[in-house]
């Protein structure tokens, strides 16, 4: 099936694109606007705001249709498949599988200051009434916060003898954030604690598909609670074991 | 002003709780100094500038006397030695130093009377040149005079001579002030980075020479715009009073000066960074430098509802530190935040609760208030709605320092529309509500003065329990933002010392004799 945005009417192709432009508003300015936004693909441009965001900038709305369209059956991703348990049932099956309580590390590495993400699966209170994995009966947590280092986050793993880590990556700038991801798999491995750890990424710009591609067992994006966390690592371990 | 029927005697028991707390602490901070209150003398004695390595000299010169003299002593007496015995200015001393001819620590150390007369040309010239700048910056206040609430925004480009395009659109789209968000991980360096910068993780290096740059833009754009524009840089880490000093001496007006969130987000050592802190507040007391606290932070790792008394207590000790580095009340930006989860039902009356709460207890403060980041889901629309209520709680409770809310938050560093957009939606607000925080007042026993109290209460209960265990065993039980820090754990307790019988700080006493005439 072949399919386009929806405006109002099927494959009608309609799209908002916002940007500023390092001139000043005027006619030119506009006209500069729908050219380019001619070349992205888009049909039948309208510039329906402009306004001067200070002397040499300004900003530009504009409505179009996209000319392109996607075959959706083509379409495939990587996605976790396991649907997420409750937290009762990941509970019972820790119990059921493990004699002993599965110890999770997790910290918002490298530059990163922002806790947002890591502490929504950890914390004690979790976010939005999902409970944080610290809340878990079967489950170890450890918070490490922000701005740890790669380094002080495998040694901290390693004391604790993690069974998964779990990595937190929410603001970047120029792509730090993947550089970072990157240091940390091949810090891992060089330490020959990759084979033994799950290796968890989430953040408002990870995907599952990402987080293979760099070496990880998988990744979170946003909308993400404990419990899909939980229910895919647990499994993991247990298919681990039973290998 | 007493919409929320706040009973004065409890608010009074809440300051006499936080002044224990801070009396408890400020024992331990006069017996104790730190390698970067040191650096600090030294840069407020006009040393300045990098070695071969790159190497802050102030680093240099304080290391050199951690290892060969002693450090306990302070370094005022070692650098007014050293000049006495060379007969050197300080610059001839300095650059003789620097290429190994010289030694710092190998004279009959003087006497401290004789140490005040060698340093006072260095010290002077600082110090006059810091009351120059406060000088200065009231001139421009009484020039241009501000409305009530300023609308602050950030810039954090990482290149200064980026942040300073992004700075000046920002101001002609209506910003008050302007926050230089510094590179991520550099409040945990134990020096300052020296020169102009073009590269950073996150935002821009603070240094001298970066402050300079912008302030001298932010000076252009606000005789351009007839509205003096704040600059504003991050003092807290491991170089409080480093960085405080640095802006003094370049006109900075605000800087964000609170060691209980390094303690709690950024896991300094508190011995450490209650020391820095101390000095950091003074340069800024004696600079009219204003500071913002960062308790609004625990509300981002802790629930906003049940927590929110952790942030008046905070707001009261905050207060209490700030008083005893003679910092008034004009100048003491508190913190608190707009983080109740917004599908909470009264999530909105909750927040004008604790906005109009702080409001009332801190009546001449300029209160730095924070926009929603946690419960912000990428949604830019719904982001936008959030920043609305926010700018609306905002006005109708005359907050001072208002931080704009980005739509684009915890996407990417703001985009200058994101920034454009958030300033118009900010003024709309102010416009269109102006007076409305004038023309309400608050149902007696209704939903919003008893939350309120109930948020005033716990805050006084906290306050008494801290102040019978002390703030370092109270930090270490996690009272804050659910974070437990040990007094012996974190970055830069290697660099505390007790101070000798000997031990004076040339600046400190100086800045002290000046608060004390006053």
């Amino acid at each position: 099936m072949k399919i386009k945005p929806y405006g109002d009417t099927f494959n009608d192709g309609k799209v908002q694109i916002s940007f500023t432009l390092p001139v000043a508003n005027s006619a030119r300015g506009v006209q500069a606007a729908k050219e380019l936004v001619k070349q992205m693909g888009i049909t039948d441009p309208q510039v329906v705001h402009s306004e001067n965001l200070s002397d040499n900038f300004s900003f530009y709305i504009v409505y179009g249709s996209t000319k392109n369209s996607i075959d959706y059956d083509k379409i495939k991703v990587e996605e976790i498949t396991s649907q997420a348990l409750s937290k009762e049932e990941i509970e019972e099956a820790i119990k059921h599988n493990f004699d002993r309580k599965i110890v999770f590390v997790g910290a918002s590495t490298g530059t990163d200051a922002h806790t947002v993400g890591i502490d929504a699966i950890m914390n004690m209170k979790g976010f939005a009434g999902h409970y944080g994995l610290e809340r878990y009966e079967g489950i170890d947590a450890y918070n490490l916060g922000s701005q740890v280092l790669n380094e002080d986050f495998i040694k901290f793993a390693r004391e604790k003898n993690a069974d998964v880590l779990l990595v937190s990556q929410t603001v970047t700038q120029k792509e730090v954030h993947l550089k970072n991801m990157i240091e940390l798999v091949e810090l891992l491995e060089t330490e020959g604690l990759r084979d033994k750890v799950i290796l968890i990424v989430g953040g408002a710009r990870i995907t599952h598909e990402l987080a293979k591609e760099l070496g990880y067992d998988a990744g979170f994006g946003p909308g993400s609670f404990a419990e899909d966390v939980a229910t895919f690592a647990i499994n993991t371990l247990i298919n681990k074991k039973e290998k | 002003m007493n919409k929320l029927n706040l009973n004065q005697d409890q608010i009074n028991s809440c300051r006499k709780y936080a002044s224990l707390i801070a009396n408890d602490v400020q024992n331990f901070i006069d017996r104790h100094t730190t390698i970067s209150v040191e650096r600090t003398v030294l840069r407020l004695l006009g040393v300045d500038g990098i070695d071969e390595f790159s190497v802050p000299l102030p680093n240099k010169m304080v290391d050199d006397i951690v290892q060969n003299g002693d450090i306990s002593k302070g370094v005022s007496i070692y650098i007014a030695t050293a000049l006495k015995n060379t007969g050197l200015s300080l610059l001839e001393f300095v650059n003789q130093y620097v290429s190994g001819d010289l030694s710092l620590c190998s004279y009959d150390l003087i006497d401290k009377k004789e140490a005040f007369e060698v340093l006072k040309p260095y010290y002077e010239k600082s110090l006059n040149k810091i009351k120059a700048n406060k000088a200065n910056r009231e001139e421009y206040l009484t020039k241009f005079p501000r409305d009530k609430t300023d609308l602050y925004v950030i810039v954090a480009t990482g290149n200064i001579d980026e942040d300073v395009i992004q700075a000046v659109s920002a101001a002609k789209a209506g910003a008050d002030i302007i926050a230089v968000i510094r590179s991520t991980g550099q409040s945990l360096l134990d020096y300052v980075p020296y020169g102009k910068t073009t590269e950073g993780f996150g935002g821009t290096f603070a240094t001298q020479e970066n402050f300079r740059i912008m302030r001298q833009a932010l000076d252009k754009v606000s005789e351009e715009e007839k509205r003096y524009i704040y600059l504003v840089n991050y003092a807290s880490g491991l170089c409080m009073p480093e960085i405080a000093a640095m802006g003094a001496l370049e006109r900075l007006d605000v800087l964000l000066n609170d060691s209980m969130y390094g303690i709690i987000f950024r896991d300094i050592n508190m011995q450490r960074t209650f020391v820095d802190q101390y000095f950091s507040r003074l340069i800024n007391a004696y600079s009219g430098i204003i500071i913002n606290t960062g308790e609004d932070n625990y509300l981002t790792t802790a629930d906003a509802i049940e927590e929110a008394h952790t942030v008046t207590a905070s707001q009261f000790i905050n207060e209490a530190f700030a008083l005893k580095a003679h910092l008034p009340s004009k100048l003491m930006g508190l913190g608190h935040a707009f983080e109740i989860d917004p599908e909470v039902e009264n999530s909105f009356l909750f927040e004008l609760a604790q906005a109009q709460l702080a409001r009332e207890i801190f009546p001449e403060a300029p209160l730095k208030y924070m926009p929603p980041t946690k419960h912000i889901n990428g949604n830019i629309f719904r982001a936008y709605q959030q920043n609305a209520m926010f700018n609306m709680v905002t006005t109708m409770t005359s907050q001072s320092i208002h931080l704009l809310g980005m739509m684009t938050e915890a996407i990417h560093t703001p985009f200058m529309s994101d920034r454009y957009l958030a300033i118009k939606n900010a003024k709309m607000i102010q416009k269109s509500m102006k007076s409305f925080g004038d023309e309400i007042e608050y149902k007696a026993n209704g939903i919003i003065q008893n939350r309120a109290q109930e948020v005033l209460d716990s805050a006084e209960k906290l306050l008494k329990q801290i102040s019978q265990d002390g703030l370092f065993f109270s930090l270490e039980s996690g009272v804050f933002a659910q974070t437990k820090r040990m007094r012996t754990g974190g970055k830069g307790l290697t660099g505390v010392f007790e101070k000798s019988d000997s031990y004076f700080n040339v600046v400190l006493e100086k800045m002290e004799e000046y608060f004390n005439e006053d």
